[in-house]
């Protein structure tokens, strides 16, 4: 069968080691300490956003107008905002609204992105160019400048930032996806299901997306990581999460007319987006390293 | 070479197409009419009118969008709804300061990005890697916006060394002009750095176990002379090919820094006039952005391809 | 003697010459928000009136207590059938181009506010028939109808005066370099950056003029421009915020200078403009869902929580302190159990679903966030929806939205800040309101001068549309300008313009 084909074809070629791609690529992301700790701040801050009800000590929406703007103090460990809401409270729950932002937008990316990018990368020609060109303006044109343009056309809220987020950052995984194909499409096992007749669909899908899923794995962990700080962006500018839910970009928007008089309301939301964003981007270049081939 | 120039240069028509007809959907996109936008308080059915005649929102979308090509190829690239100020003008008197912000944001991250690079490539997975790692990331994992924020609380409310905003250019007064844009040159800068860290890393990794770098080792030179002279100057080439694919990443970092530190560049004039509704403007300077960063990813393809001789087949 | 006299006088202006060549002053304004064209007729913001403050002169001008004063012209006078009036120039003023400011340069203004494509000032001044030059320094404004609040308009952009020669050169692209007759010359403009202009040595008031140079610039976010004046590189800002009053009255170096808007910030329910208006819950609960919204919102807890108690709580389209304010109709304390008995009684039922259409600014949404929590008691179902301000003029305009947070910032004339809202079809009329009663009212009310009689009509016009009219006046703000100890006899009016005349810098 041809997965057999594909599947010798590439234990030749790390017949060095008789463990899985899968198993060695683990193996060398534990050696990589900061890609532990990143993923370890991810599972954490993953398991803070499920368990939000549980957890945050008030309703992050309850507004306590005797107790606006107060410093952190034993009841509110962070302090309370504009309105005396628990900030705490509204700093886990804003990580639901960041996480989510950052695995949808992405997914949506990685759907429309892929698909378009085998289709180019394997039919080539006209196809192949139009693509391509399209791509290219896409990416010439300023990402938040794209951004900002779906989120008011589709109408403020989180699902809307999160398609917009997801459309402005397809063009990368169109690239990225047509690039690998280019290089993989002249291997011996994709020749080899073509010789057997395997029809196009089946080879891109079968054949080619196995060998190029390491780098898109690669490149989703860091898109994440940026698509979360657009999310913050867009929320920042009044495009994305609708109140009284909480998300850290809003917040930071109204901690900045607040800054001299109560910074804590500007720093902990910070905080947990550079937490955030920095786990992604640490764990992504572990797996970098990890799934290199060239590396030892 | 030639050929792959004038092929490369041949690409540009469709693309540059493409960038128009995305500019252009920009505007069907928005929702919103800009005449309203433009009355603001003064809404009065005649004059929104004749505004809406004036500027020929009125007719259909190919049409003016005709229109604008017709101008863009005769160098003509509108006016301001809210200014009246013709876009070109409006360009050129802001793309000064985006690039001095630019440049300055570049000599940010090459410090940064290519000392850490460097550094977390010669002690690969050491602590010291993991936590040059974490600085050069620090940058790209706090939004522009917030650090932004942060250090004017830090440098210019709390400390009152900087000024907390504004712009002065560098032919006004030299160092006032310094002062006003390190703090946004610096937030920049720290984006930027991590992606020059990731390549100065990668190529200096491959580098170092290549055959020179091996030989270099054999005929006794100290280690800093390996690194510094024979891995380095190898590596470098490519990075700064690569990084300058990357330069796009830059400007459209500008948008929200100069937002914050309110720098009357590219990236503020574009975000005012998404939220003004000043399609003119809009479409002007994405244009001119676009062209810009398709430029540059031209010039450091061509330029890859000559210090890879090997590619250029 | 007299000789001596002369050249002691000679010498003094000499040193006064030498002394302000050494010394040029300059006063740094912060700015919030960056200025649209620098057109008077083409200009609709309220920055920009900022900035022509300086720059233009204006037929009359207001006083602190909101009375008409006049500038460039000395006096005026109204024909007993009201259909005609008589203006009386000031002599010997002249446009920063040299060019004399007479009946003609008035009239040729007046015209171009009236005809010029794109013009703004059309609507203000459509109550004139026609202009005739009397003489040299009279004109005389012949209306259609009487209308009262004409001389009003004539104390804002309406009736600044432009140099007719600049003008007919730049056609459109005056703007780009105004030519007026202000204490102040316009000299550069670099766009979002800065706006300079410099002293008029031939202006009709120069011996009130103290400061050589104004710089005007942009500095959008509250907290930086406060810093830039804390730190000395602005001398005086406008909108501070009320959050900050505090930090500023504290600070040594600083001092306030407030005053009453003459606008207000409210709430817009629609009652019948398009779908969501008509089967909205305002549609169809009519005024009774209004009241019941209105009685669930206690408004002074809304400046307490959001603006430390620095507003002023207000139920009409005009605060109290304005010789308009209807006290018949005082200020409404929070009633929840009324809330809740009108909503039943308007038929519809809790949680009744309200799309609030919010500002997309931070305070706004404050304000949006306590409302909500305070309806929600009373059992309407706020959904906030924060919306850009381009987006929302669009959706208010087409009725997309249940209820709206909006103010407006306000006119001299109580017509300004009513007229235009409340009467059938008018342009910011967006929430479907019209009761020709109230109609015939607002009319009358344009026909009268006195201010008693004035008050009369208003206050039937009131009755009902404080009842029904659909706009939830919530409260005026403060206009608060900081500036520092440098700046002295500093006044402000409640218009919140900032004027430049009989101010001076220390060293």
């Amino acid at each position: 069968m041809a997965t057999t084909t594909a599947g010798s074809a590439a234990s030749t070629a790390t017949q060095w080691a008789s463990e899985t791609p899968a198993a060695r690529a683990w193996r060398r992301l534990r050696r990589r300490k900061s890609a532990m700790l990143g993923l370890v701040i991810i599972v954490l801050l993953v398991a803070i956003a499920l368990l939000a009800p549980l957890i945050s000590p008030y309703d992050p929406a309850k507004q306590s107008w005797t107790l606006v703007r107060k410093p952190p103090n034993w009841a509110h460990w962070l302090g309370t905002d504009e309105s005396g809401r628990d900030l705490l409270s509204r700093t886990i729950w804003g990580a639901r609204a960041s996480l989510m932002a950052g695995v949808v937008s992405i997914s949506i990316a990685l759907s429309l992105g892929v698909p378009i990018g085998l289709l180019a990368g394997y039919r080539g020609g006209f196809v192949d160019a139009l693509i391509s060109r399209i791509t290219d303006a896409m990416l010439a044109c300023p990402n938040l400048i794209l951004a900002i343009a779906l989120a008011a056309f589709l109408g403020p809220s989180l699902t809307n930032a999160m398609i917009a987020i997801g459309i402005t950052a397809t063009p990368i995984f169109v690239r990225l996806t047509r690039g690998q194909v280019l290089s993989v499409k002249v291997e011996d096992y994709v020749e080899a299901a073509r010789a057997v007749g395997n029809p196009a669909w089946r080879i891109a899908f079968r054949h080619i997306l196995p060998n190029i899923l390491p780098s898109l794995l690669v490149q989703a962990t860091l898109s994440i990581a940026s698509a979360i700080i657009a999310e913050a962006s867009l929320s920042f500018l009044g495009l994305g999460q609708q109140p009284p839910a909480p998300s850290w970009g809003s917040m930071l928007n109204t901690a900045q007319r607040f800054l001299t008089q109560a910074p804590w309301m500007a720093i902990f939301p910070g905080i947990a987006i550079f937490l955030s964003v920095l786990s992604f981007n640490l764990f992504g270049d572990g797996l970098r390293d990890a799934l290199d081939p060239k590396e030892r | 070479m030639l050929t792959f120039i004038a092929k490369r240069l041949l690409q540009l028509i469709p693309t540059l197409f493409f960038v128009s007809v995305i500019i252009f959907s920009l505007q069907q996109l928005l929702p919103g009419d800009p005449a309203l936008v433009m009355a603001g308080e003064e809404r009065d059915p005649d004059v929104l009118a004749q505004i809406r005649k004036q500027y020929r929102l009125d007719e259909p979308v190919p049409v003016q969008y005709l229109y604008w090509v017709k101008g863009v190829l005769s160098g003509n690239l509108g006016e301001s709804m809210r200014l009246k100020e013709p876009v070109l003008t409006l360009v050129l008197q802001k793309f000064p300061v985006t690039l001095q912000l630019a440049l300055m944001a570049i000599v940010v991250s090459l410090v940064v990005g290519v000392g850490a690079g460097i550094i977390s490539a010669v002690r690969k997975n050491t602590a010291i890697d993991y936590g040059v790692n974490v600085v050069a990331l620090w940058g790209i994992s706090t939004p522009n916006f917030w650090l932004g924020i942060m250090l004017i609380f830090l440098f210019s409310v709390h400390l009152g060394w900087l000024p907390a905003s504004g712009y002065v250019s560098p032919f006004e007064d030299f160092w006032l002009s310094i002062k006003t844009t390190i703090l946004p040159a610096f937030v920049l800068g720290n984006s930027f750095a991590a992606v020059l860290m990731r390549h100065t890393r990668s190529a200096m990794l491959q580098a170092m176990s290549s055959d020179y770098v091996r030989t270099a080792r054999a005929k006794g030179l100290t280690e800093r002379v390996v690194v510094l002279k024979h891995a380095m100057r190898n590596a470098l080439t490519p990075v700064i090919t690569l990084g300058a694919l990357e330069l796009g990443t830059l400007l459209s970092g500008a948008v929200l820094t100069e937002q914050v530190f309110s720098i009357p560049g590219f990236g503020k004039l574009i975000v005012d006039s998404v939220f003004n509704r000043d399609y003119a403007v809009v479409q002007g300077v994405t244009l001119v952005t676009a062209t810009t960063y398709i430029l540059l990813n031209l010039l450091a393809d061509i330029a890859y391809v000559l210090v890879n001789p090997r590619l250029r087949s | 003697m007299q000789r001596r006299a002369i050249k002691a006088l000679a010498i003094a202006a000499l040193a006064a010459m030498a002394q302000t060549a050494a010394a040029q002053s300059t006063l740094r304004v912060g700015l919030a928000e960056d200025p649209d064209v620098l057109d008077p007729t083409l200009a609709r913001t309220y920055v920009g009136r900022i900035v022509f403050a300086s720059i233009c002169d204006k037929l009359f001008d207001i006083d602190e207590k909101v009375n008409i004063v006049p500038q460039l012209a000395t006096g005026h006078e109204i024909s007993p059938d009201g259909k005609m009036v008589t203006i009386k120039l000031r002599t010997g003023v002249r446009f920063h181009d040299g060019e004399a400011m007479d009946s003609e340069a008035v009239k040729y203004s007046l015209e171009r506010h009236m005809t010029m494509q794109g013009s703004f000032r059309k609507p203000e001044l459509a109550a004139i028939e026609k202009i005739e030059v009397a003489d040299p320094a009279t004109v005389r404004l012949l209306l259609k109808a009487p209308f009262s609040p004409l001389i009003s308009q004539l104390a804002d952009r309406a009736g600044m005066i432009v140099s007719p020669k600049a003008a007919k050169e730049a056609g459109d692209k005056f703007g780009l370099k105004p030519v007026c007759a202000g204490p102040y010359k316009f000299v550069e403009r670099v766009q979002q950056d800065r706006i300079v202009v410099e002293k008029f040595a031939d202006y009709w008031d120069k011996g009130n003029v103290h400061i050589d140079r104004v710089v005007y610039r942009p500095v959008i976010d509250s907290t930086v421009r406060l810093a830039n004046l804390k730190s000395g590189s602005l001398d005086l800002i406008e909108r501070a915020l009320a959050t900050d009053l505090k930090e500023i009255k504290a600070d040594p170096k600083l001092k306030l200078a407030t005053q009453t808007e003459i606008g207000y910030q409210g709430l817009t329910v629609n009652l019948g403009n398009g779908a969501k208006g008509k089967d909205g819950p305002f549609g169809k609960g009519g005024a009774k869902a209004m009241q019941a919204l209105a009685a669930a919102i206690d408004r002074e807890a809304i400046n307490q929580v959001a603006f430390n108690g620095e507003f002023f709580p207000g139920n009409q389209w005009i605060s109290p302190r304005n010789p308009y304010y209807q006290e018949k109709f005082p200020l409404p304390k929070r009633d929840l159990a009324l809330a809740r008995k009108l909503l039943a009684e308007s038929g519809l039922k809790a949680p009744v679903e309200v799309d609030f259409m919010v500002p997309n600014n931070p305070e706004s949404r404050q304000v949006a966030e306590v409302i909500q929590a305070m309806a929600g008691e009373a059992g309407f179902d706020m959904k906030i929806r924060v919306t850009e301000f381009a987006t929302s003029l669009k959706q208010s305009e087409e009725g997309a939205y249940h209820a709206f947070f909006i103010g407006w910032s306000g006119r001299v004339d109580p017509d300004g800040n009513a007229y235009i809202f409340h009467k059938c079809g008018a342009p910011q009329n967006n929430r479907g309101y019209c009761n020709k009663e109230v109609d015939a009212l607002l009319d009358e009310a344009r026909t009268k001068s006195a201010v008693p009689e004035r008050k009369a009509i208003y206050e039937k016009a009131a009755e009902k549309i404080l009842a029904e009219g659909g706009i939830i006046y919530l409260y005026h703000r403060l206009v608060i300008i900081a500036h520092t100890q440098k700046v002295e006899g500093y006044k402000q009016l409640p218009d919140g313009l900032v004027r430049v005349v009989g101010v001076k810098l220390k060293p």
